[in-house]
């Protein structure tokens, strides 16, 4: 087949790619140049580039870069700023999967004449009753299906996940075995666009006019201020703890219009249920009874998911609106959502 | 065998410049500033290289400063002639990044251009003034090829900002123009081999007498104090070597490559919709023919072409190897800077008849296969 094989210049991307090409496919690797601003590492900097493309002279195939930054500001920055002014809690890179890599990489490959895309994403696909759905990795501790959940029958068909058969380790040792030169590079963990020298704060704030609030607890009871709502996550404790008070607090609701955060006790974060929206299915009807998951490496709670609604098993801490909960049924991935209040 | 359509982008090497060159490779590897007979060769084919620049070029061999290329002349330019200076710095909305981005260490103001991608010389009139240090006007533009009138530009810079230094960017000139007038006209002029068949990585800045220069690279006082480091023998030979044939062959050679520009650039335009040429090509360079695409996208377009053996290029290129957004088009502005696809086929010394045909099959079948796979 005619495989295009999406290369960030990590060890997963560049195993994949390795992987192809011993399994006989025509391979061509592309890195995508996403953000055009400062960068810790991520999928943009141009030094991983090299490597990418060091790693496709080193396998003997193709390289190209791609350049996404105009459709990554519109469709993953943008909305990532919004939604914090908004005092939501986005996940820019469930954006990037769902707006970049498998809706406009996936255009791309297919108008480039490719078979199919492939990234080094540890999930797997499997088949069960003609249907396929998204799997975990066969490393849980690497699994990244949380984030990939908005794949749809169409998109499974078109794509390839090479590693997701393999633990980390074994990508890392196939790396070595083949020289490639990103066998022990780290792996990069965070938000791409933002540094960690300047962070969150200063990202949000060159591009938001930051909100002071009151913090309030659940009966209105005025207790302080905030310097800018939109950087409080629902959760949160840092930067709360007003002092005077023995038992730790937490946010349990931004509200950018009235200007308040609304902190209470740890019981108070407690929900028996929780809404959502923009519900995808893997395919058909999704089981009513399922596991959530509602962070990229939280563990997965029972629950049962009817209408816009989960109801858990046993109270657990609300989820920020903005974040994606994902709904297993054992590995497969059977749908996935957004938080909302 | 491909067929490259780059050229602006990078030349293949004269066979005769490498001849040329290869004494200096093989043999006589004396550093050209030492006193024995080995350095002796070398700085002799350092100064007769020189002289026949100056000669081509319309300076003095005094005046000919070598370089390691485009991007370090212009760079020289701009920062010779600025750093330690008060004053504003003004130039094209077109220019190469290796002026752009140079200039963003200075007060410089950047003055539009026409839709056809010459200077706006009422915003140029209007912006120059007495306190106006550095002027950059590139003779020719690498994207979409449009021509400088240097002259009258030189004329209104020194009526109205007489401290001025005049620089001009002459790279994707130097292959097609006698460069006389414009060397007149300037203070300062940068070439570059590699776009007329000379090796990459050696280049010249004209440094007209009078004209301050500080140096930017020291060391051992090589080209006059202006630019220190042990000269490029073989590079430079094969610099002039190649200046040298281009120049004699160019009688012959302008209307050979305008007249494959034209039939390519017709051959395409009749063969698909949607296609037009980004600035009229009586007015632009004989070997650039830039097109702007409806319904496909550059990328798609060049990723296509290789596959039919075709090598050509949009926007300039950045170091990721990603394709930039072309700072050209959107001066442009109108369809120029609307425009989701656009190509540049650029024609060299070596592109043949054969490489026309060619080129115009796979541009046509590319943007179909584009357009239908995209539906």
């Amino acid at each position: 087949m005619k495989v295009l094989c999406a290369m960030s210049g990590g060890v997963d991307s560049s195993v994949a790619a390795a992987m192809l090409v011993e399994a006989g496919h025509e391979v061509t690797g592309v890195t995508l140049r996403l953000w055009g601003g400062q960068s810790d590492s991520g999928c943009c900097a141009v030094s991983d580039t090299d490597d990418a493309r060091r790693v496709a002279q080193q396998l003997g195939i193709d390289h190209f870069v791609f350049n996404f930054s105009d459709e990554f500001d519109e469709k993953v920055v943008a909305p990532y700023v919004e939604a914090h002014g908004a005092g939501r809690t986005p996940n820019p890179c469930v954006e990037c999967n769902r707006h970049l890599k498998f809706d406009r990489l996936l255009e791309r490959s297919k108008v480039l004449g490719f078979d199919a895309l492939a990234t080094g994403h540890h999930v797997r696909i499997e088949s069960v009753d003609d249907e396929l759905y998204l799997a975990r990795g066969a490393d849980y501790a690497k699994d990244q299906s949380y984030v990939l959940y908005m794949l749809d029958q169409e998109q499974l068909r078109e794509c390839m996940f090479p590693v997701g058969d393999k633990t980390k380790a074994q990508v890392r040792e196939l790396a070595l075995k083949l020289d490639l030169r990103t066998a022990t590079k780290a792996e990069s963990q965070d938000v791409c666009f933002i540094t960690k020298a300047d962070g969150r704060e200063a990202f949000l704030s060159d591009r938001l006019s930051l909100t002071p609030g009151r913090v309030v607890d659940t009966e209105g009871n005025e207790l302080g201020e905030v310097p800018a709502l939109e950087l409080i996550t629902i959760g949160q404790r840092r930067g709360l703890d007003l002092g005077g008070n023995p038992t730790r607090r937490f946010a349990l609701e931004v509200n950018v219009e009235a200007a308040t955060v609304t902190i209470g006790e740890a019981s108070d974060r407690f929900v028996e249920s929780q809404s959502f929206g923009q519900l995808r299915t893997a395919a058909g009807q999704m089981p009513i009874d399922v596991f959530v998951q509602v962070s990229a490496h939280g563990k997965a709670m029972a629950a049962t998911v009817e209408q816009n609604l989960i109801t858990w098993a046993g109270p657990r801490a609300r989820v920020a609106p903005g974040q994606s909960v994902v709904f297993y049924d054992g590995d497969r991935v059977v749908g996935g959502a957004i938080a909302e209040l | 065998m491909d067929v490259y359509l780059d050229n602006a982008a990078s030349t293949s090497l004269r066979p005769g410049a490498l001849d040329a060159m290869m004494p200096y490779f093989l043999k006589h590897h004396g550093n050209p500033s030492g006193g024995h007979k080995e350095a002796r060769i070398a700085r002799q084919a350092i100064e007769e290289s020189r002289d026949s620049v100056a000669e081509i070029l319309g300076c003095e061999p005094s005046e000919v400063i070598f370089t390691s290329g485009g991007t370090e002349s212009d760079n020289l330019a701009v920062r010779g002639s600025l750093v330690g200076v008060e004053g504003r710095a003004l130039y094209s909305a077109i220019e190469h990044p290796a002026i752009m981005t140079t200039l963003e260490e200075f007060n410089a103001q950047e003055i539009p251009v026409t839709s056809d991608g010459r200077l706006d010389m009422v915003e140029f009139r209007k912006a120059l003034g007495p306190d106006v240090q550095f002027v950059s006007v590139m003779a020719a533009n690498n994207e979409v090829g449009s021509i400088q009138n240097l002259a009258p530009i030189g004329e209104v810079v020194r009526e109205l900002a007489p401290d001025a230094v005049i620089h001009t960017d002459a790279i994707q000139a130097a292959p097609w123009f006698d460069l006389k007038d414009v060397t007149a006209a300037v203070d300062l002029l940068s070439i570059s081999a590699h776009k007329f068949g000379g090796p990459n990585g050696v280049g010249a800045l004209v440094h007209k007498k009078g004209t301050r220069l500080a140096p930017q690279q020291t060391g051992g006082g090589h080209e006059q104090e202006r630019r220190g480091g042990t000269q490029n023998t073989a590079g430079i030979v094969g610099l002039a070597r190649a200046l040298e044939i281009t120049v004699a062959e160019r009688d012959v050679e302008v209307p050979r490559i305008r007249a494959l520009r034209d039939q390519l650039a017709a051959g395409i335009l009749s063969g698909i919709d949607g296609v037009t040429t980004t600035i009229d090509l009586a007015d632009s360079l004989p070997n650039i023919c830039h097109l702007l695409l409806a319904g496909v996208e550059s990328e798609v377009l060049l990723f296509l072409l290789e596959k039919e053996g075709v090598m050509a290029s949009a926007a300039s290129s950045c170091a990721s190897g990603a394709i930039g957004l072309s700072h050209v088009l959107a001066a442009l502005g109108g369809d120029a800077a609307k425009a989701t696809g656009a190509v540049r086929l650029s024609l060299g010394w070596d592109t043949t008849q054969a490489d026309i045909e060619r080129g115009i099959s796979a541009v046509v079948s590319s943007v179909a296969t584009a357009r239908e796979r995209s539906r």
